[in-house]
């Protein structure tokens, strides 16, 4: 047998083998989990902003970052995040979320590598591109900005 | 009061749904996602359209990863006002810190005290 029909019978193995997504009860869930998260983070956003009224809108922002990404680390210690993910797709990837989970999971899933070398080492496997990119990105705007 | 919700709840499904369709559409991966959008934030943010969407959706525009670049972007423009030069450098993380070092202090010690469960399906 050549390479190529090998090669394109494998693709076929592949294709039949990984899990298929439905395409709308996916697209629906996306969007009302994504939808909801975003809500619990304005609810966030409002308690906070009704406890300490000095806030700014920067420092209520960060905050209701941090209350997100704790949670998200929690559910993501005890299991139960991943079974969110499973059905919500991108409505838990694309929120702060999926940044928390990537870099908790990545921690979780090294850690028997040892704590330098695998834990600490491997934790932005996913979350350092976006690190990487983010500084990059916001060089350049800065680099425009400045001579603007 | 519910009107607001339902501007936040609308605004974070379709940037959600926009993610999902991309993924069924292209078959990217998760992190290739993030960076994207990472990126689409810190690029409108730049070109200063975001600031519409944030007032429309308040947390449905900024706890996205869109918003995450957001943040980077505005931190950086700040900055170089204030700054100059330096800006450049200081301007996206400082303004990022917070998401990123609860992130990894969370994780940090998620890791030591959980045992990862064994994937079930």
């Amino acid at each position: 047998m050549n390479k190529e029909e090998r090669n394109k019978r494998y693709l076929a193995y592949v294709s039949a083998k990984s899990p298929k997504t439905e395409v709308w009860p996916s697209l629906f869930f996306a969007f009302i989990i994504g939808g909801l998260i975003c809500c619990f983070g304005q609810a966030v956003s409002d308690t906070l902003a009704n406890w300490f009224p000095y806030m700014t809108e920067t420092e209520l922002g960060a905050w209701t970052l941090v209350v997100i990404i704790f949670i998200t680390c929690i559910l993501t210690g005890v299991g139960l995040f991943d079974d969110i993910a499973r059905f919500a797709g991108a409505g838990t990837i694309v929120p702060i979320t999926g940044f928390a989970n990537s870099i908790c999971s990545s921690a979780m899933e090294f850690r028997r590598e040892g704590i330098i070398f695998g834990m600490c080492a491997k934790m932005f496997t996913v979350a350092g591109p976006v690190i990487v990119f983010g500084i990059i990105s916001s060089i350049i705007i800065g680099v425009v900005y400045l001579f603007l | 009061m519910l009107m607001t919700y339902l501007k936040v709840f609308l605004t974070g499904g379709i940037i959600c749904l926009i993610g999902q369709i991309l993924i069924i559409k292209t078959k990217l991966t998760s992190a290739r996602i993030l960076v994207l959008f990472m990126c689409l934030g810190v690029f409108l943010e730049g070109i200063g359209v975001y600031q519409y969407v944030v007032d429309f959706g308040k947390a449905g525009a900024t706890v996205p990863i869109i918003g995450f670049g957001r943040t980077l972007a505005k931190g950086v423009i700040k900055e170089v006002s204030t700054k100059g030069i330096l800006g450049i450098f200081t301007g996206g993380l400082t303004a990022t810190a917070a998401g990123i070092a609860a992130s990894v202090i969370f994780s940090f010690f998620v890791a030591l005290i959980f045992k990862p469960k064994t994937k079930h399906s």
